[in-house]
C-alpha cells in the first residue's frame, strides 16, 4: 500500500509541476465565480428560499460544463502520457501491480478534482457572509452538494481513465473522454425529455437523468438509488482500465 | 532453485502479429557475470530485455530469473531486477533525489531506506553534486547516470540495461563503462550493445542475436579462437630471405607464412599459426638467437568486429 500511496502523490504532484493543475483550476475558478456573481445579482432581484447550492445546479450550466470539460484534461495525462514518454516502463517493471498502479492513478486524479471544487466551497461561504443569513449555508445541503460533485467526478474521472490507458496520445486520450462524457451528459437530457414509462429501457435511461440526481444532491436529498449507480459504473470503469493496463500481458 | 544460475532462458520465442521477434532463443547467465547482448538493430535485443524484466509476455518458452519464472511470479521476479530501458525514460519533471527516492519507494524500500540508498547511489554514479536539480534541465550524461541509478537503487541482484552508452560522448560513455564494470562481481549484469569495442571491454561473455535467433554465445577470447584459422603474427626482420624461409618452414607451430621485402634491409614475414597460438615469443627468441635486427612484431589479431560481421551476415564479402 505503501507504494500506491507514493505514486498517488507523485501523480497528483505531477498537475502542479505543469502547468496544466493551475490552468484548470483557475479555469474552473473563473467560471465558478462568474457564475455566482450572476447568481447574487440575480437574488437581489428576486430573493428565493431555495437553498443557494440548488440554484447554483438548477440554473445554469456551469457545473456541467466544467465538469465535461475539465475531466477528460484532468485524466488524458495519466496513463497516455507515460506510454508516450516511455516510464510507463519503468513503472511496470517495478514490483507494483496493475491494481495499484489504476487506483493510484485514479484516486490522484480525484484528489486534483476535488481540490478544483473547493473554491464552490468559498463561494457559498461568500454568499453567506453577503447574505448574513446563517441558513444560506448548511452543513447538510453542502456535504451533500459536495458527496454529488464526488460521485458524478468519479464516473467521469473514470471514464477518463480508460480512455487514458487506451493510447498513447494524449490528445486522442482527451478527445475519447471528452466524446464519451459528452455522450453521458446528453444521455441525461434524453433520460429527462422521455416520458415516465415502466418498460425497463426506460426506467435504465432514467437512471441517467443527471441534471435531476444532481438537483437532488444539491437539495440535501441522497437518494441511494444514484449512489449505488455512480460507484458501480465508476467501478466499471476502473475494471475495464486495469483489463486494458493488463492486456499487455496477455499472450 | 538451479545454484549459480541467474537468468535461464529456454527456447524463448517471441511473435508480433506476422512476424517472429525471437525465435527459440535459449542461453543462461550465472550469478555475477557481466554479459554482452549484442546485435544490429532489430536483432531481438530489446524485446528479450522486455521479456526478462516482465514486462512482456513471450509467446513461448520459459524464462526464470533466479529460478523463478517471470510469468507466473512477476513481482518476484521484479524485485530482483533493476531494468534501465531503451532511451532511458524519466520523469522529466522531478528533481534527481526526489526522483530515486520515489523509484525506490516504488520498489518496495521503506521511507528511511530509500532515503539511504538514494543517497548512496548518487555517490556511486556521481549525481551527488546535481541532487537537487530537475532531471528534465540536466545533460544526456547526467540523466544517463539517473537512469543507472535508478537500476540500482533497490540493489537487485540482476541490472539490466538496454542499450546504456547510447547517444553519449566518449568521456561519458568511458565513465557509464567504468560504472557498470564496478558492478560486476556484487551483481549480476545483462547490457545489450551494437557496438562491439564496449561489449569486448565490460563483458566476460556475450550472447550474439541476430533475427531473433542465438547465432553464438561465448567469451569475448573464445569468440576470438573461433576465428583463429587467420590470426596471423607480422614479423619485420632484417636477414636474408632464404634463411628466414628456411627457419619458418622449421617451426612446427607455423601453419602458412609469407616473406615479402620490405624497407631498407629489412623484411615482412606474415605467419599464420596452427591453432591459434599466439607466435610472438617463439618470434622474438628466434631473432634474438640468431642476432636478427627485429623492428616489428605484431598480432593481427581479429577484432570482434570481425568475428560480429561474419556470423552477421555469412556470406561476407568475398562473394560481392
Amino acid at each position: 500500500m505503501g507504494a500506491c500511496w507514493t505514486l498517488t502523490r507523485r501523480e497528483l504532484g505531477a498537475y502542479f509541476l505543469s502547468l496544466t493543475g493551475y490552468i484548470i483550476i483557475a479555469a474552473a475558478l473563473f467560471l465558478v465565480g462568474f457564475n455566482f456573481v450572476e447568481m447574487i445579482q440575480g437574488l437581489q432581484q428576486e430573493p428565493t428560499t431555495k437553498p443557494i447550492t440548488e440554484i447554483f445546479f438548477s440554473d445554469s450550466l456551469v457545473f456541467w460544463f466544467i465538469l465535461v470539460l475539465t475531466t477528460p484534461v484532468i485524466t488524458m495525462r495519466l496513463f497516455a502520457l507515460e506510454k508516450f514518454s516511455g516510464t510507463f516502463e519503468t513503472l511496470m517493471t517495478t514490483p507494483v501491480s496493475d491494481l495499484q498502479v489504476v487506483l493510484a492513478k485514479f484516486f490522484a486524479a480525484m484528489l486534483f478534482y476535488i481540490l478544483m471544487w473547493l473554491p464552490l466551497l468559498g463561494c457559498v461561504f461568500t454568499v453567506r457572509h453577503l447574505t448574513g443569513d446563517a441558513a444560506a449555508f448548511d452543513f447538510g445541503n453542502v456535504g451533500a452538494t459536495f458527496l454529488g460533485i464526488l460521485l458524478i467526478g468519479s464516473l467521469f474521472i473514470s471514464l477518463g481513465c480508460c480512455a487514458s490507458a487506451l493510447t498513447r496520445s494524449q490528445v486522442a486520450a482527451a478527445m475519447m473522454g471528452l466524446a464519451l462524457g459528452a455522450t453521458l451528459f446528453l444521455l441525461g437530457y434524453l433520460a429527462r425529455a422521455l416520458p415516465v414509462q415502466t418498460d425497463w429501457q426506460t426506467r435504465t435511461l432514467a437512471c441517467f437523468a443527471f441534471f435531476d440526481q444532481m438537483r437532488d444532491f444539491a437539495r440535501g436529498v441522497v437518494d441511494t438509488r444514484p449512489v449505488v449507480f455512480f460507484v458501480s459504473l465508476t467501478g466499471f470503469f476502473l475494471f475495464l482500465t486495469l483489463r486494458i493496463v493488463e492486456s499487455r500481458r496477455w499472450k | 532453485m538451479s545454484d549459480g544460475l541467474m537468468i535461464e532462458v529456454a527456447n524463448l520465442t517471441k511473435r508480433y502479429a506476422g512476424h517472429a521477434a525471437l525465435s527459440n532463443v535459449s542461453f543462461t547467465v550465472r550469478r555475477g557475470e557481466v554479459v554482452g547482448l549484442l546485435g544490429p538493430n532489430g536483432a531481438g535485443k530489446s524485446t528479450t530485455m522486455r521479456i526478462l524484466s516482465c514486462y512482456l509476455p513471450g509467446s513461448s518458452g520459459t524464462v526464470r530469473i533466479a529460478g523463478l519464472d517471470v510469468f507466473r511470479q512477476s513481482a518476484e521476479v521484479r524485485r530482483r531486477i533493476g531494468y534501465m530501458p531503451e532511451n532511458n525514460p524519466l520523469h522529466q519533471d522531478l528533481r534527481v533525489r526526489e526522483y530515486l527516492k520515489f523509484r525506490a519507494r516504488l520498489k518496495g524500500l521503506s521511507r528511511k531506506h530509500s532515503r539511504e540508498r538514494a543517497d548512496v547511489v548518487m555517490e556511486q554514479c556521481g549525481l551527488a553534486d546535481v541532487s537537487r536539480r530537475i532531471i528534465g534541465q540536466l545533460s544526456k550524461g547526467y540523466r544517463q547516470r539517473v537512469g543507472l541509478a535508478d537500476a540500482l537503487v533497490h540493489e537487485p541482484e540482476l541490472i539490466i540495461l538496454d542499450e546504456p552508452t547510447i547517444g553519449l560522448d566518449p568521456n561519458q560513455i568511458r565513465s557509464v563503462r567504468q560504472l557498470i564494470k564496478g558492478l560486476a562481481g556484487a551483481h549480476t549484469v545483462l547490457i545489450s550493445t551494437h557496438i562491439l569495442p564496449e561489449a569486448e571491454m565490460t563483458c566476460n561473455r556475450m550472447v550474439i542475436l541476430y533475427e531473433g535467433k542465438v547465432l553464438a554465445a561465448d567469451t569475448p577470447e573464445n569468440l576470438q579462437r573461433l576465428m583463429a584459422g587467420s590470426n596471423h603474427v607480422i614479423a619485420e626482420i632484417a636477414a636474408s630471405p632464404a634463411e628466414l624461409r628456411e627457419c619458418w618452414a622449421q617451426m612446427p607451430e607455423i601453419e602458412q607464412f609469407d616473406v615479402s621485402p620490405s624497407e631498407g634491409d629489412y623484411y615482412r614475414c606474415l605467419l599464420t599459426p596452427r591453432d591459434g597460438l599466439d607466435l610472438r615469443p617463439q618470434v622474438f627468441e628466434l631473432a634474438r638467437s640468431r642476432g636478427w635486427p627485429l623492428r616489428e612484431l605484431t598480432r593481427n589479431r581479429h577484432s570482434l568486429e570481425d568475428i560480429y560481421m561474419q556470423l552477421t551476415h555469412p556470406q561476407g564479402e568475398e562473394e560481392i
